[in-house]
């Protein structure tokens, strides 16, 4: 890992910390309200508020993550450097995919 | 005490193998002791590396049990509870043969993490005065009795998976060189351990502080390392 990688993965850290905060504390909302799924699409449905906290939170993790496997790839297997960033840049784009998809669902629906 | 021990070294190069002997427990026994007696009284064809016996020289480094340790300073009845010793080459590095591992690498990587003095004056100038109590001479005192045993680089995990990777040695003569005011070569110094396989791909796992028989830490030099290249690729003095 160089500098650059090392200081994307940092600050993407301190991006998702409180994040990750305010996430739990929203499940722990919704469980002990007895939100349904329906309650919770209501709340979220055309939030632009929502939508930037977790499209913020998709991006950081998508980020953040990608760099740690291409480390760990980068120890474990006997890749060259341009196959292992291969790996890591589709690993995020799966991430971001996957998790941009979720917050489009419960925004937009 | 047993009366003797068990000893098993490591015999041949990279592809070879244990073998056990029998050796007299003494008192004050050192694992150096139990390799010169091996080699003097059993088979005069082991090789292994050592010179001052006292700890200074640091060239008697061998896994011990498992861990890397300097032979001449560790005493038998420290690692030995039971009687039995393993003694191999340290790990990380090419074998040469039977207890002698092949230094090149661990000193090449010194030469790729600019751990060269750099000087900014000549013999012909007068010697700088260096104030004792800086922050930056205290933090480059602290890691200045390396004595290039190779036990951190051989306990390292990060240096067994990244082959690479400077390695915590080379890392922490990095971070003394870069805090001498005297030294002229920063720059080409933190672009070097910035890239892959400098200082951000340590693990942080400690091992190299846990075992370096001088007590150095090189794991905080490698943190203050990730610190001070950050500032500079931030304030654009480096790029990767």
């Amino acid at each position: 890992m160089n500098v650059r990688l090392y200081l994307w993965q940092r600050a993407t850290a301190v991006v998702m910390a409180p994040l990750v905060v305010a996430h739990i504390a929203v499940i722990f909302y919704a469980t002990r309200h007895g939100l349904s799924a329906a309650d919770i699409l209501a709340r979220t449905h055309g939030s632009v508020a929502w939508a930037a906290f977790y499209g913020v939170f998709v991006l950081a993790v998508s980020i953040h993550a990608s760099i740690g496997v291409r480390n760990i790839l980068n120890e474990w297997l006997p890749l060259n450097e341009r196959r292992i960033d291969a790996c890591a840049v589709f690993f995020g784009l799966v991430l971001a995919t996957l998790g941009l998809r979720a917050v489009a669902a419960v925004v937009l629906s | 005490m047993n009366t003797e021990l068990s000893v098993s070294l490591w015999r041949g190069a990279q592809d070879g193998h244990y073998e056990t002997y029998r050796v007299p427990q003494r008192a004050s026994q050192t694992v150096l002791d139990v390799v010169t007696f091996v080699q003097r009284h059993i088979d005069p064809t082991l090789s292994y590396r050592f010179a001052c016996r006292v700890g200074v020289c640091g060239s008697c480094a061998m896994t011990v049990n498992g861990k890397p340790r300097w032979t001449c300073r560790t005493h038998v009845a420290k690692v030995a509870g039971d009687g039995t010793l393993e003694i191999g080459p340290l790990e990380n590095l090419p074998v040469i043969k039977d207890l002698a591992a092949d230094m090149a690498p661990f000193f090449d990587k010194w030469q790729h993490a600019k751990g060269a003095f750099a000087p900014t004056q000549t013999r012909h100038e007068p010697i700088a005065p260096i104030k004792p109590d800086t922050t930056a001479r205290k933090a480059a005192d602290a890691a200045i009795e390396c004595i290039n045993c190779g036990v951190c680089y051989a306990a390292c995990d990060t240096v067994r998976w990244n082959a690479d990777y400077l390695g915590p040695a080379a890392l922490t003569r990095a971070w003394t060189l870069v805090n001498d005011e005297r030294d002229g070569g920063n720059s080409a110094r933190l672009q070097a351990i910035a890239g892959a396989g400098g200082c951000h791909a340590c693990h942080s796992h400690q091992s190299c502080q846990e075992l370096c028989p001088q007590a150095l830490n090189p794991t905080a030099a490698i943190a203050a390392l990730k610190r001070r290249t950050v500032a500079a690729y931030l304030k654009g003095e480096i790029a990767v």
